[in-house]
């Protein structure tokens, strides 16, 4: 299995690396590198945490603003935007984290919307953004001064470089003590606190860590497509994170990845063909993804690879401790 | 002549919690009338028999027969419909509901059931505290009232958990008497209980379960000559 | 007569439409409380139903000749129905794990509603008449008082009243309640426990129909509608914590006529300011306005 698992990861490392020559489209590539960097840092907070936010649209889209608008007009170079947009993100996280982190599950996930909702708003009336129209014409710039990212080839492997850099830290992050404790406060918050950690604070910092990524990722995106809309910070793009994470496999550190692979790519096969169906089709792939395939796409391959799992590997990635009280005797 | 009635029968029940194999073939069986008590240390499986019985428990196969009904796969709204009353070992009152109102609260499953009036002559202190929020009883008000609201259904056969676990002497004397009356007046009474000197005088028969079995069974009158095997098995 | 420069009846004017807002908002809030009290599951798709209650009222006018008073009666119940349907194949599969997943699948199943009916109305808003009854308005004197407005507000209520009534003082109230805290035991005392959650579910439901019937004629019958809304109810029931079904009641009353004094006197916030209360409200007193728990 351990053979198996690093040929994978070094055939998909050469898979990237190839890709442009093997005549798929580099745009739709980096496009789909910038939600699976999105899934990934969602993964941290909902696989790893056990957070389920429903405001991640919000790092997103405004780091995307921001880098978007600190091209257009400032016109800095991309890694200065791209940092940009990252601490704004991380700020948000910030604040945002702060007053969620004060209730529990689902009430957590309702605050995360309402806020998202709220900047929302806030991106729609600011001057800046360009409201409904968004910022059009956000040029690539030059790499370090020197390097020509219009060029898409050129951007291409810049963009894999960020997506490493971001895959690399969350790896990183989840194996990490830090990552072990997070891991332990998902299983059981209570006897985590009471073996003396402050969970909430270890939350909050996987909270900000968490969109400070998802705003990387959002970063990038503008830097990719050139242009930036108020979709990318509405709470549908929250979902179809979610449901990017779901199928691809929550609490696993590839299943984002794929999933995200899936969900662009069915979306941009599908858009010319059968437009307005698109969001019903990923309704049903939601629905039945919660109903029947939540491990996901790396979960149930995992499992059917690796049989003998015990039961702690059933439910990846969401709280267990946490039942219905429909289910319960107490 | 008074007919005696099988009224409960159980044959290889076998439960699981998740992937644990809890019960693993508990036979015995319970006649109209009689009191039975199932004793045995914490962890045999006395509990999660009675929440068997109940159709609580997930997974559960063999036999369980109610009046010779076959009722292994029943729902446990239609178990309790079949007149059997459950109080279980954490009591269940509602903090959400009045004293009064945890009493008028489980529907009558047969007619026959005490009247509120014949509950509160069993139970005194329930009339005192009608008024008061559930869980804002003592202990032993609390377990009163588990005991009556059953009462009140109509409910026959009596599954009781733990009754008199943490009481004070005072009030198990009074459950001791409410017993005595229930079995005067018929009921048939399945009693888990650790405190041996609780249960010793009230029971017809006995049974011991150890790891989810029944492994001993007799009468009352052979109660003597069991001790020591008792206290073998249970450290009494 | 003024106050701060802005003319009474501008003021009273915002209170009203405030109070009818915040109407819509205490019955929707009302039966997300319903559903999570003996569910536990938040009810996305809340909003969805919402917008379906409205639009069984502008189908069954434009296509079955059905007019607002039997919608008002009749949405509800298909509504609710079709609830129960979900309730029955999809939700109670996922009673035994974590909340999260009934979030998951409500949320699943708001996106198709929506789309389905994005889909074929596309949206734009249709317009429904305000029923010749409730045409109108009287003048107080010191306010013009709208006609349906005044419905509004007096019918929710009324409905608000009655779902209290019914929890607080019945017996099936009562099981409900019961429910809430252990269902399992409420079954083993013979009480058909996962009938009356079909059942639960189902009038959560219908009271999001029952406030999509009241709010065809005021707002554009959109698929967007139940979108927009669903958001700013989460908020409030945020603000009002789930502890007590008069709470859910107040809260959502309160903020709506919050928001509508907002627009008068500073209106560039007033999409915004029940998410700032809410901040407000989380720093302060996390569990809520009438919240139970932590």
């Amino acid at each position: 299995m351990q053979h198996l698992t690093k040929f994978a990861w070094g055939a998909g490392v050469v898979l990237l690396l190839v890709a442009p020559y093997l005549g798929l489209y580099p745009v739709l590539l980096m496009k789909i590198l910038c939600f699976a960097l999105f899934a990934c840092a969602f993964n941290l907070l909902l696989g790893f945490t056990g957070l389920l936010s429903f405001g991640h649209a919000m790092f997103f889209g405004s780091a995307g603003y921001v880098t978007g608008y600190a091209m257009k007009a400032w016109g800095v170079t991309p890694e200065i935007g791209l940092l940009l947009g990252t601490a704004v993100a991380a700020l948000g996280g910030l604040l945002v984290g702060a007053l969620a982190i004060r209730r529990q599950g689902i009430y957590f996930a309702m605050i995360t919307l309402a806020l998202s909702q709220m900047v929302f708003f806030i991106l729609l009336r600011a001057p800046f953004t360009g409201g409904e129209d968004g910022l059009q014409g956000v040029p690539r710039g030059w790499l370090l001064g020197s390097i020509d990212l219009s060029n898409d080839l050129a951007m291409y492997y810049f963009a894999v470089a960020v997506f490493t850099f971001g895959f690399l830290a969350i790896w990183r992050i989840v194996n990490s003590p830090f990552g072990h404790i997070l891991k332990a406060i998902r299983e059981n918050e209570a006897r985590a606190v009471s073996l003396g950690y402050d969970a909430s604070r270890f939350k909050l910092l996987a909270f900000v860590l968490s969109a400070a990524l998802a705003g990387l990722a959002g970063a990038l995106k503008v830097l990719v497509l050139g242009v930036e809309t108020l979709t990318d910070a509405h709470w549908h793009t929250s979902g179809e994170v979610v449901l990017m994470t779901l199928m691809g496999g929550v609490g696993t550190l590839l299943g984002p990845v794929i999933g995200a692979s899936a969900v662009v790519g069915i979306q941009s096969e599908l858009a010319d063909k059968v437009g307005s169906w698109v969001p019903i089709i990923m309704g049903v792939i939601f629905v039945i993804c919660v109903l029947s395939f939540r491990k996901g796409i790396v979960g149930e391959l995992a499992s059917v690879l690796t049989p003998s799992r015990g039961r702690e590997h059933s439910e990846p990635g969401v709280s267990p401790s946490a039942r219905g009280s429909v289910a319960r005797l107490k | 002549m008074v007919e005696i009635k099988e009224c409960l029968r159980v044959r290889d029940l076998q439960a699981y919690y998740g992937e644990s194999h809890v019960l693993h073939g508990v036979d015995f069986h319970v006649q109209r009338g009689e009191v039975v008590t199932l004793l045995g240390r914490n962890g045999s499986g006395r509990t999660t028999t009675l929440r068997s019985l109940m159709g609580l428990v997930g997974r559960r196969s063999g036999s369980i027969r109610i009046d010779g009904k076959e009722v292994i796969d029943l729902a446990p709204h239609k178990i309790a419909r079949l007149g059997v009353g459950y109080c279980p070992e954490e009591r269940g009152i509602f903090s959400s509901l009045s004293c009064e109102e945890n009493l008028l609260l489980p529907p009558e499953v047969a007619p026959g059931g005490m009247s509120i009036a014949q509950v509160y002559q069993l139970f005194p202190n329930l009339q005192e505290r009608a008024a008061s929020q559930g869980t804002r009883l003592s202990g032993g008000e609390q377990q009163m009232l588990a005991i009556g609201r059953i009462l009140r259904t109509g409910a026959r056969i009596l599954l009781l958990d733990e009754i008199s676990e943490g009481l004070a002497p005072v009030i198990v004397q009074t459950l001791d008497r409410a017993i005595r009356a229930l079995k005067q007046q018929g009921y048939t009474i399945v009693l888990v209980e650790q405190n041996f000197h609780f249960a010793a005088p009230l029971a017809d028969r006995f049974y011991v379960m150890e790891h989810g079995q029944i492994v001993e069974g007799f009468e009352a009158r052979d109660l003597e000559s069991k001790m020591s095997m008792l206290h073998e098995f249970l450290g009494v | 007569m003024e106050v701060f420069g802005i003319p009474a009846q501008a003021w009273l004017g915002q209170i009203l439409l405030g109070l009818m807002n915040g109407s819509f908002y205490a019955v929707l809030s009302l039966g997300l409380a319903v559903i999570f009290g003996l569910l536990n599951i938040i009810n996305f798709n809340h909003g969805a139903l919402y917008m379906l209650g409205a639009f069984c009222a502008w189908l069954g006018l434009n296509y079955l000749n059905i007019g607002y008073w039997w919608s008002l009666l009749l949405a509800p119940l298909v509504v609710g129905a079709f609830g129960m349907v979900l309730e029955r194949t999809l939700l109670r599969r996922l009673y035994e794990l974590d909340h999260i997943y009934g979030l998951l699948l409500t949320f699943g199943l708001a996106l198709i509603i929506e789309g389905l009916f994005r889909h074929f109305f596309g949206v734009a808003g249709q317009p429904y008449p305000v029923p010749e009854a409730l045409m109108g308005a009287t003048d107080l004197g010191f306010m013009v008082l709208p006609t349906y407005r005044a419905w509004v507000v007096a019918a929710s209520l009324a409905i608000c009243l009655l779902t209290w009534f019914i929890i607080e003082k019945t017996r099936l109230g009562s099981y409900l309640r019961a429910g809430t805290e252990n269902a399992k035991l409420v079954q083993a005392f013979g009480v058909n426990v996962p009938l009356m959650i079909s059942l639960t579910y189902g009038a959560g439901v219908a009271l999001a129909a029952f406030a999509g019937v009241l709010a065809a004629p005021v707002i554009q019958i959109s698929p967007l509608m139940g979108s927009n809304i669903i958001i700013v109810v989460f908020a409030v029931v945020v603000i009002g914590g789930m502890g007590s079904i008069l709470g859910s009641i107040m809260t959502g009353l309160g903020l709506g006529v919050i928001e509508g004094l907002t627009k008068v006197v500073y209106p560039e916030a007033s999409a915004t300011i029940l998410f700032v209360i809410m901040a407000l409200v989380l720093l302060l007193r996390p569990a809520g306005l009438f919240g139970r728990e932590a």
